[in-house]
């Protein structure tokens, strides 16, 4: 017998189960499909205006930086500021996300550089999937557009996120995935970042920057 | 099992834990998880309701576990990954040694995982020539050290900074011996340093699993630093290693466990990154590891199911019930001698390693049910260790003392009249012993207590008197 049928028999032994009764058959096929939401928290509820300052207050909260553009093409200028301010060498890495090309970097003094990260740049820029007011989350996807090296390499991590896109709860996010990779299917990679990377392995002492980002700036475009 | 347990001689680790100075300095720390979970539940109205939903899950994913096992592992393998199923901590051993030298693996980087320290991993990578390198920072500290984690999500809490520094100073050669290390921000740059290098040459990445989610076939987990994500995105393979009770039905399902998970463990609303990977990467993908596999452990679980014990596979592992337990914070983990410190693992070990082994550890438990009141998915900690207790005295594992002293209460407490004259004849004479200091600093056959603390004397009468001089006063 392999290990797998061993555990499987194993396990139904202890359940007294077959694995063919109807009953349990229709009852787990019926959770997976209809996904039910629980108990979903209030504080991310509202409009945009009253998620973008749920979600802002919250990601206060984590260390996270958050400031708030015009329209996406205000986005590269908030980016170069952001750098210049916190004084992070001009220069950029990105993926191909559409929306990030559409922007007019060339206007800003930043390099840009494009692709996956070798692990040694000092700024990178991705597009947001969604933002969770909940938690002053941010939702990233694997893929050409945003890769996912991006959101854990650089020193700096700087994330634009859509006014539009900033959803009450966890359970939003999920229904805009569904939507995007069908139902039963997700991305390879679905990052949910809460602030810069910490520790606290160190005498229970808060830092920031342990191996991911030491900083997190958000951009909000209207 | 190949990490030797020292669970049997758990009496003698509990004295040298106590009379350790600098392990009870560093244990104050431990204490700093209970204030911060408090702030967060009372920040979400919803956390009682939330527990509740938790445990609702868990018990039906349980109920349900073979079919939610077949729809997970339909769906990794729909996503381009693998499913190896393990009986044993041997078998789990083994697959990831073979997939790690078919892979051609030198040097794997690890994210945190206890499944991990349950199989004693690390051993046997080492012994396969294959160099294993813990990358959470905790972890990574007590590696150099040569020791096992004293704590489930904190493994350094019983750890200094100065011994950090001395570790450091010891395993880091080639770096300036005149640096200095004297703060933590110094300490975490140069581990930060020396790790990063390593995360970028790895060949095999190797995680732990906080869930898989049934719904798309998703390991979940959840990491502060990022070092997990580190693990699993830039070597050719990833390596999930998981125990069979880890899966999940829907991300919603997810979403619930999760918003009482970082609550309970660090106090934290969310931790920073919680990650969903599935499959390998895609032929889009410019990043990713090539190969995904996912090594599920039975190890004794799926026995556990349907049993007086199987309640204790709803855990989620946040360490809330031992940074709540007044045993854990006077001797902390690693006398707990095994994997699993705390209430968790007082009830899970005799589970896992056998009650002849293990039994000692529902021993060490004052019954006061905080980690039960914490427990995000109310496991019945203390109900569970009062079972082992009856267990280990039904089976005649109990020490000869203790048993003879439980038949000679036994036989007075059988006969009420008998009981109360000899209770009040002994409250009598212990409180004319005790009255001029009202405590006991020494007592015959009571060296155990009084080694580490006083003896309270009794009040002149017993409990049961007082009661009913007061009842008949109020009458």
């Amino acid at each position: 017998m392999s290990a797998r049928d061993a555990i499987f028999a194993s396990i139904r032994r202890s359940l007294g189960v077959t694995g063919a009764e109807g009953p349990r058959l229709f009852e787990v096929g019926s959770r997976l499909e209809e996904a039910p939401a629980g108990v979903v928290p209030r504080r991310g509820q509202g409009d945009v205006e009253a998620r973008v300052e749920t979600f802002k207050a919250e990601a206060d909260r984590v260390q996270a930086s958050v400031s708030e553009v015009e329209s996406l093409a205000d986005a590269p200028a908030e980016v170069a500021r952001f750098l210049r301010d916190n004084n992070c060498p001009a220069s950029v890495r990105m993926g191909a996300d559409e929306q990030l090309e559409a922007m007019p970097w060339s206007a800003t003094p930043l390099q840009i550089l494009r692709g996956a990260s070798d692990g040694y740049d000092a700024n990178a820029v991705s597009m947001a999937f969604a933002g969770i007011a909940e938690t002053g989350t941010l939702a990233l996807v694997s893929g050409a557009g945003n890769p996912t090296t991006l959101n854990f390499l650089p020193d700096n991590h700087i994330v634009v996120l859509r006014k539009d896109d900033v959803v009450a709860d966890y359970e939003s996010v999920f229904a805009r995935l569904r939507t995007a990779y069908g139902k039963g299917g997700a991305p390879r990679t679905l990052n949910l970042i809460s602030g810069p990377s910490r520790s606290a392995a160190i005498e229970q002492t808060l830092l920031l920057g342990a191996h991911g980002p030491r900083r997190l700036h958000i951009v909000i475009a209207g | 099992m190949s990490e030797v347990a020292t669970t049997p001689k758990f009496k003698s680790n509990v004295h040298d834990a106590l009379t350790d100075a600098r392990l009870q300095g560093a244990l104050v720390h431990a204490r700093n998880f209970t204030f911060r979970r408090v702030a967060a539940a009372e920040r979400l109205p919803e956390f009682e309701a939330l527990r509740d939903s938790a445990r609702a899950i868990k018990d039906h994913t349980l109920l349900h576990l073979d079919l939610y096992l077949e729809a997970y592992e339909r769906k990794v393998r729909e996503s381009g990954g693998h499913v190896h199923y393990t009986q044993d901590a041997e078998e789990a051993r083994t697959i990831i040694v073979d997939l790690c030298r078919s892979l051609g693996a030198k040097t794997v980087t690890k994210g945190k995982s206890m499944i991990s320290e349950e199989i004693g991993l690390n051993q046997a990578l080492e012994a396969a020539g294959i160099d294993a390198v813990e990358t959470d920072l905790g972890e990574y500290i007590i590696q150099l050290r040569g020791e096992t984690p004293s704590h489930i999500i904190a493994p350094a809490i019983h750890v200094t900074k100065q011994d950090i520094e001395q570790d450091f100073r010891r395993a880091h050669r080639d770096l300036p011996p005149n640096r200095d290390l004297s703060e933590p921000e110094q300490l975490l740059a140069e581990a930060r340093g020396i790790l990063r290098a390593k995360f970028l040459s790895a060949d095999v990445g190797i995680t732990g699993a906080n869930f898989l989610v049934a719904e798309t076939g998703a390991s979940v987990i959840v990491t502060n630093e990022g070092n997990g994500d580190l693990t699993q995105i830039l070597p050719r393979a990833h390596i999930v290693v998981a125990s069979l009770e880890k899966v999940v039905p829907t991300m919603e399902d997810t979403a619930q466990l999760l918003r009482v998970l970082a609550r309970s463990a660090t106090g934290q609303d969310a931790s920073v990154y919680t990650t969903f990977s599935t499959g390998p990467r895609r032929p889009d993908d410019p990043d990713g590891p090539s190969e995904y596999h996912v090594v599920l452990l039975d190890n004794g679980r799926s026995s556990m199911l349907g049993g007086e014990f199987e309640n204790m596979l709803r855990c989620i592992r946040c360490g809330a019930c031992m940074n709540h337990c007044p045993v854990y914070q006077a001797v902390g983990g690693h006398a707990y001698g095994w994997v699993y410190p705390g209430p968790m693992g007082a009830v899970l070990t005799p589970s896992l390693i056998g009650v002849a082994e293990g039994g000692q550890l529902p021993n060490a438990s004052t019954f006061c049910g905080r980690c039960e009141a914490v427990c995000p998915v109310r496991i019945p900690l203390p109900n569970m260790m009062r079972h082992w207790r009856e267990r280990e005295f039904e089976r005649r594992l109990s020490p000869t003392p203790l048993r003879y002293g439980l038949g000679f209460w036994a036989f007075f407490a059988r006969r009420p009249t008998l009981y109360r004259l000899a209770t009040n004849l002994a409250a009598r004479v212990l409180h004319r012993a005790g009255r001029r200091k009202g405590r006991f600093s020494s007592a015959p056959f009571a060296s155990g207590w009084t080694q580490y603390r006083d003896l309270a004397a009794p009040e002149r009468t017993t409990f049961q008197s007082q009661w009913r001089a007061k009842s008949g006063a109020t009458k």
